[in-house]
């Protein structure tokens, strides 16, 4: 009867089918924050507008497009292509549309400046591929229109600028011809398209801009090939190297005819600088050669003659070509020098005249400057004056004016790869009673504002400062540990190999750090970050030490290059140690086992199998031993379609002796058969996952038992035809097969077969449940189903009287031979959206119910009840099931506008949601992340165990108010009364 | 948003063909996005821009956007059957499956997938709008007694008042035996509770 009135209890908070996640407008901001990043830049163009605010248009590697204020850098508007439609080039034509090219050049987009509406899109096919390029000539005209010049897919367009027409086309067929450049002398009627053929053959065509008609078409060969880029350094001389890297080919075509000259780079430079590469730009006479240590600036001067202008070893930057008047050009050089970087801006013709030097204090943990933008703009004096763009090491943005960083944009954020939290630190002096007593008269004020609100007596400067009261309430951002563990730090690793903590109050960045040990080095070429784990959570003992995060990752992007470690303190973001390892890692399994000072320890796996331990001391070692063989993993080769199992075996037999290095065996393999089947999912629980209850309570007063393992493997595989997209195959000839994997013993648990489905299969394994999305090919819509799986073995303990009598199995030994007696509960259902992460909440003890948080297609996340995915559910429960809390049976999942958890914003390109308990057991925190950044709390069933929010103290102290004075006047009304009965 | 007005569906047919075919066995999906003016406008002001909506083809693997006049294709799309989903902050579309048929191209087989409506051309429409806040209810006396604190000041308030009126109706014979009952048993009155209610 308890556990009755317990789950009563508890359908009592849960029970309305209204949203539980629901939120009123004015509470947007208070417990949610939501940050927009855009990526690395990879080209930026300056709107040259004179009226208006100042913008310049990014495109990045985030697949964004995106016009940002000149003067604070946040984000007018902003778009997210896909994944494939990949920017290919951005500029501005007629100074208001945005055009971009995009898609290996077969997508042509213009877009409307001021509000990023897109006006046009034509779509540009050619015969084969080739790079591709995009100009935007201003003196070109065409009726008074102007003329965009496109070169993609072997073929040359020119489109009108206003409405996406193709004017005219030619095909540049031949088989062999690569195009390197298209080039439109400013101020005549003519294109180039220079080009290789055959890797030898230099091939020149000039064409007329009016109609696409080829007017002259000149090759001439080179026997000594070529190799890389080439520099255009005027409108009619390319520079390239030759394909020993050793040799400098100056190419002019001018008047149609082709005229070249070798120069040795040796003959330039005296010592030999190995392979050299030319860095494209676009200043004319000017170019830059780049070897291993050297940077070397040549100029061409008159018939192909080169001379050296600067040679510098130091980390150096160059933009494009500014032009500042009819025949000046200018452009901006970056150089590193220790804790500074100095900026000079030339003019094109004249190497040692600067415009402008200056130096700017750059924080080292920006790394180096990538890419430099110039842009100038008119001084009050009518001087020239200069704004630089610069992006950086770790992805960042800075406008530098004047000596100084107007603003910088921390857009590395866009780009996270993993994610994990640490807790803050504990407050350790007691509040002074000072402080205390002011708080008191300002928080009866703000309370009494709250009530005035609520009594809807407020004016509206009331409503604003009620509404900034709350926001900024100083309480959410502290830097100490809070009583109900709202309070984390978000360790984020992003793709630049930076380590950021975000603040889970405002989201704001406590540290950051640019990890030395993912910094380009001799031995370690392309390091890329790849894992965060908690490495040190001290909690007990060792309360002095500091949490630390391990951070796992490799020398390339092949799996077999050697690992690096480090270790990074997260309260100060120092990186306390890093290693080199001289071995891959392929895998890291998290032991569930800490040594004295709380380091967990973690097992290594390289491409050799072997498995080594870490952290490498003898404590670690000895708590290692013991736990020996009770050490089990898996791994999943999808290429293969196979799944084993793994064991530790014996100290490695190496030559060289490693305590901490052992051999291990194989105990099972699952091999799916190529031809019919493909892995494209494999779901576990989350290790750190609590459950509270094994036992379910069920109608009629039954009790079913979960199968809780935390060795159960999810795995989803799809007909090696279905793998594809949507549309590409037909119901009868794709299917879609979910297998439950015991990965101890490797046995598969519960099988079953989706005829007419596909991927994509995004899936989420938690408690003894796993619920997965895919497409039905039939219906034509997405599914969702769910498979529970419940524990037999242990059903018969129910009876009391063989519990007394001592006959029930509790204390049998649980054999791995023996077939686990499972059964398991299946159910689907129609779900309108795409997917494209899916997570489920997760609280400290476990006891809240739970729900899936689905990132959609749309980019929001939807929190959806998990009694809505409840195998047991039925068209018609019965009135006990009903009481239980099950749901009637509907063909497909509602979408209730009030559970999106993102309310009305998008976290655009969602990619993942990573949820973590708070200390209250009612709530759990919610990071989603992207392109954008997202943070809330949820409490699935209500926050039960506090008040919430807009909790009205203050009717409180009224009611108490009204009451005492109630039981005054009631008291007086009755001594009256009795006084009267005592004179009658 | 040219010019829009909560147009009947029915009116809309007659426009151009929604399907063109393209070269070799590569086909364009045209249609057309609309949000109905009337909708969006009330509320809150996010909603009802163009310019943020996105039309997806087949989960995300090709992604457009809106011309002003709310056109959209897609390029180069193999024959099949297709779904586009459209992603608008504050409406809900339902995905619609579209078929390209290879035999005779500019043949329109669509059909939302939510209420497997058939559409003979490719105007999306939202099906619903969708508000993601809860609406604030106006303050009102009901719902502060409704609350758990004016229930207990209302029961307080009934017993004090209501009981004494119901113990007058009372027979003053049963009510005499009540009271000898009640003294018998030693019942306290509520002023003998209170502090001074012994002096009387």
């Amino acid at each position: 009867m308890a556990i009755r009135s317990f789950f009563l209890f508890i359908l009592f908070f849960s029970s309305s089918l209204s949203p539980v996640f629901s939120l009123y407008e004015d509470q947007v901001g208070l417990m949610d924050w939501h940050q927009q990043y855009i990526g690395k830049v990879k080209q930026a163009v300056f709107s040259s507008q004179r009226a208006g605010r100042k913008r310049v248009v990014v495109s990045t590697e985030e697949n964004v497009i995106a016009s940002l204020d000149l003067r604070h850098g946040e984000i007018f508007w902003r778009h997210l292509l896909g994944a494939d439609d990949v920017i290919d080039g951005i500029d501005i034509g007629l100074g208001k549309y945005v055009i971009t090219l995009s898609s290996g050049g077969s997508i042509l987009r213009s877009w409307n400046l001021p509000d990023g509406q897109m006006v046009w899109e034509s779509s540009l096919q050619g015969p084969k591929l080739s790079k591709s390029f995009l100009l935007v000539p201003t003196n070109l005209k065409f009726d008074k229109d102007n003329v965009l010049v496109v070169f993609s897919n072997g073929r040359l367009h020119a489109i009108s600028c206003i409405d996406g027409e193709v004017l005219w086309k030619k095909d540049f067929e031949a088989e062999s011809f690569e195009v390197q450049q298209v080039i439109q002398p400013p101020g005549s009627d003519l294109i180039y398209v220079v080009g290789f053929a055959a890797s030898y053959q230099f091939e020149m065509y000039q064409i007329n801009a009016k109609n696409g008609e080829l007017l002259k078409h000149e090759s001439a060969s080179f026997s000594s090939g070529f190799s890389g880029e080439v520099s255009l350094v005027s409108t009619e001389t390319v520079v390239a190297l030759d394909s020993t890297g050793s040799i400098l080919l100056t190419i002019s075509f001018q008047d149609g005819k082709i005229s070249s000259q070798q120069t040795p780079i040796s003959n330039l430079v005296e010592d030999s600088l190995g392979l050299a590469v030319i860095i494209p730009s676009s200043v004319s006479g000017i170019f830059a050669i780049k070897t291993d240590a050297v940077t070397v600036f040549i100029r061409v001067i008159g018939e192909g003659k080169l001379e050296v202008v600067e040679k510098t070893t130091h980390e150096i930057a160059v933009s494009d070509a500014l032009s500042i008047s009819e025949d000046q050009q200018a452009f901006a050089l970056i150089q590193h020098a220790s804790s500074e970087i100095h900026l000079t801006v030339k003019l094109a013709h004249d190497w040692d005249g600067n415009l402008l030097k200056e130096s700017v204090k750059m924080d080292w943990q920006r790394g180096l400057v990538h890419k430099v933008f110039i842009n100038n703009y008119i001084r009050t004096d009518r001087s020239y004056g200069f704004r630089v763009l610069i992006v950086m090491e770790d992805h960042s943005l800075l406008l530098l004016q004047q000596g100084e960083i107007v603003w910088s944009r921390e857009d590395g954020l866009a780009s996270i790869i993993d994610v994990t939290t640490s807790e803050l630190p504990v407050e350790r002096n007691g509040v002074s009673v000072a402080k205390v007593e002011h708080n008191l008269f300002e928080w009866l004020k703000g309370h009494m504002l709250k009530l005035k609100g609520t009594l809807m007596l407020a004016s509206p400067e009331d409503m604003a400062a009620i509404q900034s009261m709350r926001l900024k309430s100083s309480e959410k951002s502290k830097m100490t540990r809070d009583h109900n563990g709202f309070r984390k730090l978000l360790i984020v690793l992003t793709r630049a190999g930076k380590l950021f903590a975000l603040h889970t109050g405002d989201g704001r960045i406590v540290w950051s750090h640019l990890l030395r040990s993912l910094h380009k080095s001799e031995a370690c070429q392309s390091p890329i970050g790849l894992n965060l784990y908690q490495w040190q959570v001290p909690h007990h003992h060792a309360m002095d030490e500091n949490p630390s995060v391990l951070v796992v990752s490799r020398c390339g992007p092949s799996s077999d290059t050697p690992g690096v470690l480090s270790f990074v303190d997260t309260y100060t973001g120092k990186e306390l140690s890093s290693l080199s390892l001289d071995h891959a890692v392929v895998q890291v399994i998290p032991l569930p086992y800490t040594d004295s000072t709380e380091q967990r320890l973690h097992l290594l796996i390289n491409a050799d199998k072997h498995a080594h331990l870490y952290p490498k001391t003898s404590e670690a070692l000895s708590i290692f031993k013991r736990e020996f063989l009770n050490i089990y993993w898996y791994s999943v080769e999808d290429q293969n379609g196979i799944i084993k199992g793994h064991a530790l075996k014996c100290k490695c037999t190496g030559e060289v002796a490693d305590e901490f290095c052992f051999d291990t065996r194989d105990l099972w393999s699952v091999v799916f058969p190529s031809e019919s089947e493909k892995i494209v999912a494999t779901v576990t629980r989350k290790l750190n996952e609590v459950v509270h209850t094994q036992a379910k309570v069920v109608a009629d007063q039954d009790v079913m038992y979960k199968y809780i393992s935390r060795n159960l493997l999810f795995v989803a595989t799809v007909a090696p035809k279905g793998s594809g997209e949507i549309g590409s195959v037909t119901p009868e000839e794709s299917w879609l097969v979910a297998y439950l994997i015991d990965t101890v013993t490797g046995r598969i648990l519960h099988r079953v077969t989706h005829h007419g489905s596909q991927g994509p299969v995004h899936a989420v394994f938690s408690e003894n449940w796993v619920v997965y999305h895919y497409f039905n090919l039939r219906a034509h819509r997405y599914e969702m189903s769910v498979i529970e799986i419940y524990d037999q073995s242990r059903a018969d303990n129910k009876d009391v009287w063989k519990l007394v009598l001592g006959k029930h199995n509790l204390t049998s030994p649980i054999s791995l031979f023996s077939r686990p007696e499972v059964i398991t509960k299946s159910q689907s259902y129609f779900f309108t959206h795409s997917l494209k992460a899916i997570a489920v909440t997760s609280t400290a003890k476990g006891i809240t119910s739970k729900q899936l948080l689905l990132g959609t297609i749309g980019d929001q996340v939807l929190a959806l009840d998990k009694r809505f995915l409840d195998p047991r559910r039925t068209v018609n429960p019965t009135q006990a099931e009903k009481e239980e809390g099950i749901i009637p049976l509907t063909d497909s999942l509602p979408i209730i506008p009030q559970s999106y958890v993102t309310h009305a914003l998008r976290v655009e390109g969602l990619r993942g949601i990573i949820t973590v308990p708070a200390k209250l057991e009612s709530t759990t925190l919610v990071f989603a992340h992207g392109v954008d950044l997202f943070f809330t709390q949820l409490a699935p069933s209500r926050t039960y165990d506090s008040l919430t929010e807009d909790f009205s103290y203050a009717l409180l102290l009224i009611t108490i108010v009204a009451l005492v004075a109630a039981i005054f006047v009631t008291w007086r009304l009755s001594e009256r009364k009795e006084l009267q009965e005592k004179w009658r | 948003m040219a010019a829009v007005t909560p147009l009947l569906l029915l009116l809309l047919l007659s426009s151009a063909p929604s399907f063109s075919s393209g070269s070799r066995n590569a086909y364009n999906i045209n249609g057309r996005v609309k949000i109905p003016q009337g909708l969006g406008t009330k509320g809150y002001a996010l909603p009802g821009r163009m310019s943020n909506v996105k039309v997806l083809l087949n989960g995300g693997q090709n992604i457009t956007f809106l011309r002003p006049d709310g056109y959209f294709s897609f390029h180069n799309i193999p024959a099949g059957t297709h779904l586009i989903e459209v992603s608008a902050i504050g409406y809900f579309f339902s995905p619609v499956r579209v078929d390209v048929s290879a035999r005779n191209p500019g043949k329109v087989q669509a059909a939302l997938t939510e209420n497997r409506k058939g559409l003979s051309e490719l105007v999306l429409e939202p099906l619903r709008e969708e508000q993601y806040y809860e609406i604030r209810e106006p303050f009102s006396i009901m719902s502060l007694l409704k609350s758990p604190m004016g229930l207990m000041v209302g029961f307080m308030l009934a017993v004090a008042f209501l009981m004494p009126k119901l113990v007058e109706n009372m027979d003053p014979e049963e009510m005499r035996r009540a009271q000898e009952e009640m003294r018998s048993q030693g019942v306290p009155s509520l002023s003998s509770l209170l502090p001074g209610g012994a002096m009387n």
